[in-house]
């Protein structure tokens, strides 16, 4: 697939290596830091993320576990809780559904049912999404479901520097922490910071285009698409469109956006989850609430089409949102308000 | 093992009062298992167990007072009320809680068993859970891992034959619950739960080899829950005079009768031990009864950390302030409706008008 991962020059690492080098730094950093899932250490892990760090590390700390994801999680879950910093991987964010007992009822609550008494310094890292013709059961977005848990903060990074220093940052977090990658992702090539405290805090959204007539919210591999797709907006449309990566979702720095939004008087939001209670309704809607009097149109969605990711090329490709998806809910947003370059 | 008894039934009285709220998991009859099993642990240990531990927490040495104010909901809970019966907590005693999902605690046992490995801290876990655990996917995946890893944990069944109203026989394919590990390479034993010298001893012995060998170990703690399922269950699944039978084995009664025989305590000290036991009890209702309800601007506290890799944060993008119905004075008996009309939360009135084998006040 033409992917972010072409534009990337020498002197850059890759998103998978920017994420090991997290972990490796951290690991030094801190004895109590540990990895553990599948794979991750004999094979290196399934997205070659942990490469090199069973060498460094051994056994004790690149723990190489049996398919469990529930009882991975869980004890991941005690282990913080007797003091540990468990970085703990999901094959993928589908696995994680074998897992949602102890995300939810048992990592998030634990702090708060037990009215912080007990802290749950994990981070769950789990690469997702779809584009590599992975099928139904392999290749979901879950961000809106781990969005909507309190207790949890959710991480959804796009490129290999912030992927690096908000790793860095979860892993020093004393919060459970859901860290989303994206598949498509781990090959992009990116600037990233040496610093080994250089650390992206959480809820700090970034713009990644500057603009004046739209802002565009994307998430994970959509901010590229939504770059891409702004762009063409300028070349073709004579639009000009504000790109925003939010980075985490939980917390959302919902300023950010509003400012923008209040400057465009337009948003569209482009995710590759599903549309009913993805992260572009509940964005919606917090825009429509808290900025409505600067609203010149509706908040328009850009998402993954509402059925399982089929397995086709052609149809999966149909399903994954795509440039012209932005453009055309860009122009739908803009429709009457801005003047057209001739032609169009 | 008394103030366990005095402390069930009088939570049982205070649940029908309306003092305590949600659902009540009585420990009644299963004391000897529970005591048995703390009275051989060290300090150090960490004990982890169900959604029916208030017995455990007070075995460990958690005060009387902080669970049954945690029962009532209040601020000087174990939980400031967070939690309420299901979730007791005493982290500084290593009670690391109650939970209220079926099976859901074995995993983090195993967890707490690796960094105790991890650190070489030589500290063993005891996770106590009940039989209808043992059929979880939880129970396979843990010992798997327990044993693949060689993690310092007890794994005990409190197998008090019913998995809420469901017999053992009827859920579970092999009723011998000490085999049920064997196949992840982990040896069980049976004991008898309601034997608090046998428990202690066996406890100990498990605990030592777990100690030493640093590799999981099984047991099954048959045992009797005299009490329903939850405070709300009339208990058409078995018979009184199973219960009855039961009784007869009572831990408290045939512990004493040994204490007598051979001398070691007097008619006197047994009295003392059951008015000590009332008087705590009593003092621990007055307590919770005068402590105040936790307030509720501390809604959103302890939810998250916020530490320096924290930018900004706001619970609810919405508003700081608590969500509409959550302020209204009614809120409790709100709460209250929309809990008992659970299936398994029949209502108190309901309740006393069916016989209630077992229950005894």
């Amino acid at each position: 697939m033409s992917d972010a991962a072409e534009s990337g020059g020498s002197g850059e690492i890759r998103m998978r290596e920017a994420l090991r080098d997290a972990m490796a730094e951290e690991m030094r950093r801190d004895e109590n830091v540990f990895v553990m899932g599948e794979d991750v250490g004999v094979f290196q892990g399934a997205f070659k993320v942990t490469e090199g760090l069973l060498d460094e590390f051994g056994e004790k700390r690149v723990r190489d576990t049996p398919i469990s994801e529930n009882t991975i999680v869980g004890v991941g879950v005690g282990a913080a809780m007797a003091g540990l910093r468990p970085v703990v991987e999901l094959m993928t964010v589908n696995f994680s559904l074998l897992a949602l007992d102890q995300i939810i009822n048992h990592a998030a609550a634990i702090p708060y049912m037990f009215n912080g008494h007990v802290r749950v310094p994990m981070v769950i890292r789990m690469p997702g999404g779809g584009g590599h013709q992975l099928g139904p059961t392999h290749s979901h977005s879950f961000e809106a479901l781990f969005l909507q848990v309190p207790g949890l903060l959710v991480a959804t990074p796009s490129t290999p520097g912030d992927a690096k220093a908000l790793l860095k940052a979860a892993i020093r977090d004393d919060n459970p922490v859901i860290f989303i990658e994206h598949e498509s992702l781990y090959g992009v090539k990116g600037e990233v910071s040496d610093d080994e405290d250089g650390i992206l805090r959480f809820g700090e959204a970034v713009i990644r285009r500057e603009g004046a007539d739209v802002t565009i919210v994307g998430i994970l591999k959509m901010v590229h698409v939504a770059e891409r797709a702004a762009e063409e907006l300028e070349e073709k449309h004579g639009i000009s469109a504000e790109v925003i990566d939010p980075r985490t979702l939980r917390p959302l720095d919902l300023d950010t956006i509003l400012e923008s939004v209040k400057k465009t008087n337009r948003a569209v939001i482009v995710e590759e989850g599903w549309p009913h209670g993805g992260v572009g309704a509940n964005l919606s809607t917090l825009i429509t609430e808290q900025a409505f009097d600067w609203l010149d149109a509706p908040v328009q969605r850009v998402t993954g089409a509402d059925v399982h990711m089929p397995y086709s090329r052609r149809m999966e490709q149909a399903a994954m949102p795509h440039e012209e998806n932005v453009i055309e809910a860009v122009l739908a947003a803009t429709e009457g308000a801005l003047p057209r370059k001739e032609g169009d | 093992m008394c103030l366990i008894r005095r402390f069930e039934e009088e939570a049982g009285r205070q649940y029908q009062r309306a003092k305590a709220g949600g659902f009540l998991h009585l420990a009644i009859g299963e004391e000897a298992t529970i005591v048995g099993t703390t009275s051989v642990m060290r300090e150090t240990d960490y004990l982890i167990g169900t959604y029916r531990t208030h017995g455990h927490a007070l075995a460990r040495g958690t005060p009387a007072r902080s669970v049954m104010a945690e029962l009532f909901g209040r601020e000087t809970g174990t939980s400031s009320g967070r939690g309420g019966s299901m979730h007791i907590f005493d982290v500084e005693r290593r009670f690391m809680g109650g939970y209220g999902i079926v099976g859901g605690n074995l995993p983090l046992a195993a967890g707490l068993g690796l960094a105790s490995r991890y650190r070489d801290e030589g500290d063993v876990t005891v996770c106590m859970f009940g039989d209808g655990a043992s059929n979880t996917g939880n129970f396979g995946e843990t010992m798997n891992l327990a044993a693949l890893w060689r993690l310092p944990v007890v794994f005990l069944v409190e197998n008090n034959l019913y998995g809420m109203g469901t017999a053992l026989e009827r859920h579970s394919a092999v009723a011998d619950l000490s085999k049920k590990a064997e196949g992840f390479g982990i040896e069980g034993e049976r004991i008898d739960g309601m034997d608090v010298l046998e428990v202690r001893e066996r406890v100990a012995a498990h605990l030592e080899e777990v100690r030493e060998k640093g590799r999981p170990s099984l047991i099954e703690a048959s045992t009797y829950r005299y009490r329903g399922h939850s405070a709300a269950d009339p208990e058409i699944y078995r018979d009184k005079s199973e219960v009855e039978e039961w009784r007869e084995k009572d831990p408290i009664e045939t512990f004493v009768k040994v204490c007598l025989d051979d001398g070691t305590l007097s008619e006197e000290d047994v009295e003392a031990a059951r008015e000590e036991a009332d008087r705590t009890v009593e003092e621990a209702v007055t307590f919770a009864d005068e402590s105040p309800e936790p307030k509720l601007e501390s809604l959103y506290e302890e939810l998250y950390v916020v530490s320096e890799t924290m930018g900004w944060y706001a619970v609810d993008e919405r508003s700081p302030e608590p969500h509409r119905g959550e302020l209204g004075e009614e809120a409790p008996a709100v709460a209250r409706d929309l809990a008992e009309s659970g299936a398994a939360h029949a209502d108190g009135e309901d309740q006393e008008q069916q016989s209630r084998p077992g229950v005894r006040d």
